[in-house]
């Protein structure tokens, strides 16, 4: 990076600067309540929902408009998804796991717009939202099950002599379960994002005739379309799925 | 450009490192993050969720109605259709009696009428008979006295003198038997 960021080259890239911090007004230092280009940019997402979920909704209509009709069909994939995963039980959590899903898609959307800034490539957000998944599904578990929670590691099916090793590694895999949970997101936010910057690095040195790095940067814009929305899609149904495993222990 | 310094708040012209492990401004990306997670669960839970919802059951709804609506028109028309066909059989078997009444009333005056016509007829016949009978008799007397007369007249001419009126009408009354 150091040689990279060599002041006067001609070939000079910085794809983590998207990644950078700012605040809104002024150049003061950034303290908790700060307004900054990430705030900024979920308050978009904010904005961006309330046009869809409830402008676009406004008509109320039986034969749906357009937006609406998305709406619709966003609300279905959501409530299905938790109903096929974790059951009839799980649609009482079903505004958690809609807010988590809208949020994620949202924002990844419009880091992809020029100049956007993807609040999502942040571990800060997604760490934060991961452990309060792990920690409310964790004291869902205990509520509703009390220590029959403990049967999510005691796999009854395997051997006796068993139980003990795969108790351990499952306890392990529980707990990494945030760690993975929250890097697969913004890890692939983060690694589309620089990709793109990169090419558009390459385009920039070559001037005019980047036509390579432009079809390239068209190439991997195409796929982080197609990645934002599965990695919305994946923290979501995991989501739904530790619920299960807090709803329904035994295996 | 040591990376000691990139690391503050404030960012230089170029960031070394990932941003995304500077720990300065975990607090703030949390603090926002918490703040748009909430308000976009009230927007939901208060709006979109009930209302999306509502416009589901709602249409899933009318659909049902539709159709149960459909379902009964149909019971209907199939009702209505059995209805049509028993009146229709009804008024065939009305049509009928009708029909055999109507017959048997035009028998009965049709035999009345041809009795009557027979009784005429044979009155008629039996005066008919009578007046034939009245004038052949009366073609016979004729027939007898004109014979009478005649045979007198020739035996007159023929043999004067065995004038015998008694036998003359004696002897025509037997030729005329034979």
């Amino acid at each position: 990076m150091s040689t990279e960021a060599e002041g006067g080259s001609a070939f000079n890239i910085h794809p983590m600067d998207q990644f950078v911090i700012e605040p809104l007004f002024g150049d003061g230092p950034i303290s908790w309540y700060t307004p900054t280009n990430a705030s900024l940019w979920m308050g978009l997402a904010v904005l961006t929902i309330i046009g869809l979920l409830v402008f676009g909704t406004r008509g109320r209509a039986i034969v749906p408009s357009r937006s609406q009709s998305i709406a619709e069909s966003i609300y279905l994939f959501v409530h299905k998804m938790l109903e096929d995963i974790a059951g009839k039980e799980g649609l009482k959590y079903f505004p958690y796991i809609f807010t988590l899903f809208m949020f994620i898609v949202v924002s990844n959307i419009l880091g992809l717009l020029p100049f956007g800034f993807t609040t999502t490539s942040h571990i800060a957000v997604t760490a934060t939202m991961a452990l309060a998944v792990f920690v409310t599904v964790t004291i869902i578990g205990f509520v509703k099950n009390g220590a029959g929670f403990f049967q999510l590691f005691w796999i009854s099916s395997a051997p006796l002599a068993l139980r003990p090793i795969l108790a351990i590694i499952e306890i392990i895999s529980y707990f990494v379960r945030p760690v993975s949970h929250s890097i697969r997101l913004a890890g692939n936010m983060m690694a589309g994002h620089a990709v793109i910057k990169v090419f558009a690095g390459f385009a920039g040195a070559l001037g005019l005739g980047a036509i390579a790095p432009i079809i390239a940067i068209m190439a991997v814009y195409g796929l982080e379309m197609l990645v934002v929305v599965i990695q919305a899609y994946v923290f979501t149904i995991l989501t739904c799925v530790y619920l299960k495993d807090a709803l329904h222990p035994a295996h | 450009m040591a990376s000691e310094t990139t690391h503050t708040a404030m960012a230089p012209e170029h960031y070394v490192g990932m941003p995304q492990l500077n720990f300065d401004w975990f607090g703030n990306q949390i603090f926002w993050l918490v703040v748009t997670l909430v308000v976009i669960y009230f927007v939901l839970v208060k709006v979109a969720i009930p209302r999306i919802s509502n416009v589901l059951a709602e249409r899933h709804g009318a659909i049902q109605g539709d159709l149960d609506k459909a379902e009964e028109l149909k019971a209907k028309a199939v009702a209505a259709e059995e209805a049509y066909t028993a009146a229709l059989a009804k008024a065939r078997a009305e049509a009928g009696e009708i029909v055999a009444a109507a017959k048997a009333d035009i028998q009965k005056d049709l035999d009345v009428a041809i009795a009557k016509a027979d009784a005429e007829i044979a009155a008629k016949a039996a005066e008919s008979d009578a007046a034939i009978k009245e004038i052949r008799d009366g073609a016979l007397a004729a027939i007898k006295e004109v014979a009478n007369d005649t045979a007198a007249e020739i035996v007159k001419a023929v043999m004067p003198a065995a004038e015998d009126a008694k036998a003359i009408k004696a002897a025509v009354a037997d030729r005329l038997k034979g």
